[in-house]
């Protein structure tokens, strides 16, 4: 009974419409809802998907991105409220789940192949 | 009602306001007021709940009978708790998470987890010794006294010994949201001991309780 309770309250905080569709090594456009006093304004984070952590209602995305020849790593919450939208601008391919690997490399070298698989066959909801 | 028994259910997040708040999902109640407590009687105002109802022979025989006579189900778990000013209750009533609906902040007692014989390093924080280097003193606690006076360890000394499954408290954790109808409300931070043990979850004491 209890554990049930505990997955209700976690189905609530979820999106209704699922989570959003994408995968590792794609190429993203995270769009944050960011609040200014009463203002609200949308800010976007672009970059790579290098890993997914956790499940249902606290999973977690990483964006990674090389501005300024600085890398800069991102988390954001699947479900979060904050998270406006996100758009795949291209599929990568690649053979981990998780890109760690990525942070040492720089320039040509960090770059992912293009394309893995169909899109819509992840565009389509996986398990859920 | 000043209190209500109830059990840990487990950690999770929620959405408020759009900020992720980690909080504690806790089973209050339903309890029933198994004993009141008067001041021409008892010599203080209060009312005794019973939690987790049970079958009368899972029961000891003093249990069950003490059940019996008020008249209501039997319980595994019975605690004292103060009423509110001016609250009057009465035996057989029913109390619920919805006591917690208005109220800001509330107490968590609880038995912390058992963590067996520790060690000072653990235990108290001690730094223990150098690693390497040829020392032999890893985690070990050092000198524990003086020479032929006192010739004796002073009382209080911190040592290795058994550690955690001692009652705690956790004062003014803020109520996220109270579910009355899932008996269950949700704290923002961590609440002492295990998931599934027992808690009494009191409005707290040094805060107002009102949500303002």
């Amino acid at each position: 009974m209890s554990t049930a309770i505990l997955e209700k309250i976690n189905q609530e905080q979820m999106r209704q419409e699922g989570p959003p569709a994408f995968s590792i090594g794609d190429a993203v456009r995270v769009h944050v809802k960011i609040k200014e006093g009463d203002k609200e304004r949308v800010q976007v984070f672009a970059g790579t998907v290098i890993a997914r952590d956790g499940r249902g209602a606290t999973e977690t995305f990483t964006v990674r991105r090389v501005s300024y020849g600085e890398g800069l790593e991102r988390v954001f919450p699947v479900h979060s409220p904050g998270l406006a939208k996100v758009e795949v601008e291209r599929t990568g391919k690649v053979r981990r789940a998780k890109l760690y690997y990525l942070r040492k490399l720089t320039g040509k070298a960090s770059k992912i192949t293009e394309g893995a698989g169909p899109v819509a066959a992840k565009a389509a909801p996986a398990s859920a | 009602m000043q209190a209500l028994l109830g059990k840990k259910i487990g950690m999770t997040q929620v959405y408020d306001n759009g900020i992720n708040v980690p909080v504690t999902v806790l089973q209050v109640g339903p309890c029933v007021v198994a004993q009141v407590k008067t001041p021409e009687r008892d010599g203080y105002a209060g009312v005794q709940l019973g939690f987790v109802e049970i079958k009368p022979t899972r029961a000891s025989q003093p249990r069950a009978g003490h059940f019996k006579k008020a008249g209501v189900a039997c319980h595994r778990f019975l605690r004292e708790v103060a009423l509110d000013r001016g609250e009057t209750a009465q035996v057989g009533d029913t109390v619920t998470a919805a006591i917690f609906q208005g109220v800001a902040y509330v107490d968590v007692i609880g038995t912390t987890k058992g963590r067996g014989f520790q060690g000072v390093v653990k235990r108290h924080g001690f730094a223990g010794g150098p690693a390497a280097h040829g020392h032999m003193m890893h985690r070990r606690s050092g000198s524990i006294g003086n020479r032929t006076w006192p010739s004796r360890v002073f009382k209080n000394r911190r040592m290795s010994g058994h550690m955690g499954h001692v009652q705690a408290t956790q004062q003014n954790l803020k109520v996220v949201q109270v579910r009355p109808e899932d008996h269950v409300i949700l704290v923002r931070g961590a609440v002492p001991g295990p998931t599934g043990g027992l808690l009494l979850v009191r409005k707290a004491i040094k805060k107002a309780t009102k949500a303002s």
